[in-house]
């Protein structure tokens, strides 16, 4: 079941969750690993290398999954009350804006200089705005300083999937492990 | 001719063959005539150039009395460029330059002394990183003279070095990176209305 369904998500959400998951998650900290590297170890150069290819492939997956989003049935939400349910939609929206805007802050800080991003050699990401005074510094302060909120908030979303899935006990997280057994499908083909 | 006229040419030639008198020059950075470069060697294989975009200053000089050359430059740290973002940005960081703590180095000279042929060398006190020690530049004149727009300019080059940890730079680049040469190239227009005179 490739597509969502109103009581479950599909494998294409499943999958993009996920690895958007351990790609940000791991991109956090290497970005944290690599600026406390010394000029003089060896991974001084290659560690940005890869961290800047990686931000930019999860900036195009993080654009796969709006679309994927806004293509398809949200799943009902398993929010007890209205407050809940508000407080999940600014998490998750948050969950999405934030690697949105340190893509953007990230690409700001390495094309300050009007370097390209060079992705593995596949491809370059060209710089557009730059020679902004001072910009690879306000835009690295901001990347940093929005790598730590988003930290934040991805730790209240495993608090409150944990929550709801071994206190409520109501499927948060067993959905988005697998699709459910199907529910009630609008099909077309099978209305009589 | 008659002798007034003779005297008046006279007058007009002397005011125009004599330099001028003592005179104080603004370093012109708004047209970008003054030039502020440092080099230090990378890992020993090649130099590492960069300037610092924005500074200011002035110097006072009389090609008379050369001994009374007075200069005061006050660089904006945060300005370097080495031609790369992301090593711009550490050389601010604390590591180097620190310059969310020191946002301004300076140099004010204390003596001249003159060598001749538009040479001297320029004693001063240099405050980088918080911390000012004597410093000297060995300076050479470039020119001076009238410009097309109405004013009148002097140009220098000096060179110095100093070692990093001097000015409180604890990491230690290796042997061949503990010395920052600086370059400047610098162009002043003469201030204060001491401009040509025409006689009429």
């Amino acid at each position: 079941m490739w597509s969502n369904s109103t009581d479950s998500y599909g494998w294409l959400q499943i999958i993009l969750h996920w690895s958007t998951a351990v790609l940000v998650l791991g991109l956090i900290a290497l970005g944290l690993y690599m600026t406390g590297l010394d000029y003089y170890d060896p991974w001084y150069h290659r560690a940005p290398e890869v961290h800047r290819a990686i931000g930019i492939l999860t900036g195009l997956l993080v654009a796969l999954r709006l679309v994927a989003r806004a293509a398809q049935t949200t799943p009902r939400s398993l929010a007890c009350s209205a407050g809940q349910r508000r407080a999940a939609g600014i998490v998750h929206g948050l969950l999405y804006a934030l690697p949105v805007a340190m893509v953007i802050t990230g690409y700001l800080t390495s094309t300050a200089d009007g370097r390209a991003v060079d992705v593995f050699g596949w491809f370059e990401v060209p710089a557009t705005l730059h020679g902004i005074p001072g910009q690879e510094d306000i835009a690295g302060d901001i990347h940093f300083a929005l790598a730590m909120l988003l930290l934040g908030v991805i730790a209240l979303h495993l608090a409150a999937a944990w929550h709801h899935q071994f206190m409520m006990r109501d499927d948060t997280l067993r959905r988005m492990l697998r699709p459910l057994t199907p529910s009630p499908q609008p099909d077309h083909e099978e209305r009589p | 001719m008659t002798s007034t006229l003779k005297a008046a040419l006279l007058g007009v030639l002397i005011a125009v063959s004599g330099p001028t008198p003592a005179a104080d020059y603004v370093i012109d950075t708004k047209g970008a005539h003054a030039f502020i470069q440092f080099r230090i060697k990378h890992l020993g294989y090649s130099w590492l150039i960069g300037r610092f975009n924005r500074f200011e200053g002035e110097f006072r000089h009389d090609e008379k009395a050369p001994a009374s050359t007075r200069v005061e430059v006050t660089i904006d740290t945060e300005s370097i460029d080495s031609n790369h973002a992301e090593r711009d940005r550490h050389l601010r960081d604390e590591e180097f330059l620190a310059v969310d703590r020191f946002p301004q180095a300076r140099f004010v000279s204390t003596a001249y002394r003159d060598l001749g042929e538009g040479k001297g060398e320029l004693d001063g006190n240099f405050t980088l990183r918080g911390v000012t020690r004597p410093l000297t530049i060995a300076v050479s004149k470039v020119g001076e003279g009238r410009d097309p727009w109405g004013g009148y300019r002097a140009g220098f080059e000096g060179t110095t070095r100093f070692k990093l940890a001097d000015f409180g730079v604890e990491r230690d680049l290796g042997p061949a990176s503990r010395e920052v040469i600086l370059w400047l190239g610098i162009e002043g227009i003469q201030s204060g209305g001491q401009k040509f005179r025409k006689k009429p």
